[in-house]
């Protein structure tokens, strides 16, 4: 089992990259770049669940993060894109 | 240590709120409030940690050690497959919203009423 | 009203929950010192009482299946409410078939993604369905299981064309295995209360000891349900929105 304090230390890295990474989904203005950085945030997500002892919750944000979410968001731009034109 | 994930949630969601409330195109507020959920799951994970804990799986460790809460993350787990099929169905309400109006900026959307 | 006044409401509305938030973080115990009876309650009793080694799906399944039920029943009407919602685009669509048939060339997928795709699909699958019956003895359940479950599928369409993918899950075929996976989690629990047990309570044979595949009673067969009404689910919403992207009349 990894000791306490380097388990605090990891804990304390992925809790900062996971608030950078909202902010950066968030002032990502162009859609198809703002899906990309929502796949970058939910695998950081992934990591810090995992580093929070819960392998079950990592495996639903991978699954749903990487997969089913960027999908639906891209079809339905693709859908309002060819629309605008 | 003892409050920084906590300090971590607050900032997501005022993060999150911020974007919904700037944004000018409705799928970015869509991505802006699945953040905001976001933050949900690390503040349950949060509260049920336990110091020194393991995942609370007795396969192969003995079944007295300690573990972390397993409560929260159950509750976590359902919520993030859930939060995936009720985004589908708001992007399906902005499609809509597309082909009737025309647009999808939320300021111009405000002014057809009826 | 103005952008900047709107961010200048935010400010201050931002403002006060942050002050709201802080105070009620510092009356929590603080991070890593949980003391809350419940969850080491479950922990120490849940190994014995169920035989299932993954405590967190006897928690989601057996300690606390009502709120799981109330969770698939929000998928199944999330899903459900997309065929409506779309639908009535579909008909206002076809009474103007002109201006959708656009002439625009599509680019045919590379070779190398529709290999790999085809390679992925029977993994995928497997993967899926292990963790979908494999919910109490390790970190896995029907959620999980249900999603790489419906990305096999995806993978699919992928590899080939929307046609391809269309053939091989008809929209009825969906309908009937996402309505029997609601539906056999609901039957499981109202069979409990026919043999005159609280309803879901775990009435199977537990099993000789914890962690076997066989063990632990309704819980294996209830993620299994789950599982493929989260597959369905899923494959149902994903088909949606490609049938309104292609635009395809098949």
């Amino acid at each position: 089992m990894i000791s306490a304090g380097l388990m605090n230390t990891l804990q304390v890295t992925v809790l900062v990259l996971v608030a950078a990474g909202a902010t950066v989904v968030v002032r990502t203005r162009s859609r198809i770049r703002q899906v990309l950085a929502l796949s970058v945030y939910g695998m950081l997500l992934a990591i810090l669940f995992l580093v929070f002892q819960a392998p079950d919750v990592t495996l639903s944000e991978l699954t749903v993060g990487a997969i089913a979410l960027p999908l639906i968001l891209l079809l339905a731009i693709a859908k309002v894109r060819k629309r605008e034109q | 240590m003892g409050i920084f994930p906590f300090l971590v949630v607050a900032w997501i969601v005022v993060v999150g709120l911020y974007g919904i409330v700037t944004s000018r195109d409705l799928i970015h507020q869509i991505v802006c409030l699945i953040v905001v959920q976001s933050s949900t799951y690390v503040l349950l994970l949060g509260v049920g940690y336990v110091t020194g804990g393991a995942a609370p799986y007795f396969w192969d460790i003995p079944q007295h050690t300690r573990a972390v809460d397993p409560v929260v993350q159950a509750l976590a787990l359902t919520d993030v497959v859930v939060e995936a099929a009720v985004t589908a169905l708001l992007l399906s309400f902005a499609v809509q919203a597309q082909k009737k109006f025309g647009t999808l900026d939320p300021s111009q959307l405000v002014e057809f009423k009826g | 009203m103005t952008p900047r006044q709107r961010l200048w409401f935010f400010a201050i509305g931002a403002a006060g929950l942050v002050a709201c938030y802080l105070w009620a973080f510092t009356g929590l115990p603080g991070f890593g010192n949980y003391p809350g009876p419940y969850g080491q309650e479950i922990l120490r009793q849940a190994v014995g009482q169920t035989h299932a080694t993954g405590v967190v799906s006897a928690v989601n399944f057996e300690y606390r299946g009502v709120d799981t039920i109330g969770e698939e029943f929000i998928l199944f009407t999330a899903a459900a409410g997309m065929s409506v919602v779309l639908r009535r685009l579909r008909r206002e669509r076809q009474a103007q078939p002109v201006d959708e048939a656009g002439s625009r060339t599509v680019p045919a997928t590379s070779s190398a993604v529709r290999v790999a795709a085809l390679l992925l699909v029977g993994p995928t699958a497997v993967l899926g369905w292990w963790l979908a019956s494999h919910a109490q003895t390790t970190p896995s359940g029907g959620f999980q299981g249900g999603v790489l479950l419906a990305s096999a599928f995806i993978l699919i369409y992928l590899a080939g064309e929307f046609l391809t993918f269309r053939r091989l899950s008809p929209v009825a075929l969906l309908d009937a295995v996402e309505a029997a996976g609601a539906g056999g989690f609901v039957a499981i629990g109202l069979a409990a209360i026919a043999m005159n047990l609280p309803y879901l309570d775990n009435y199977l044979p537990l099993g000789q000891y914890p962690g076997a595949v066989s063990s632990s009673g309704t819980i294996a067969l209830i993620s299994f349900f789950v599982g493929i009404e989260v597959a369905a689910a899923f494959v149902l919403i994903i088909g949606e929105l490609l049938e309104q992207t292609l635009l395809r009349s098949a």
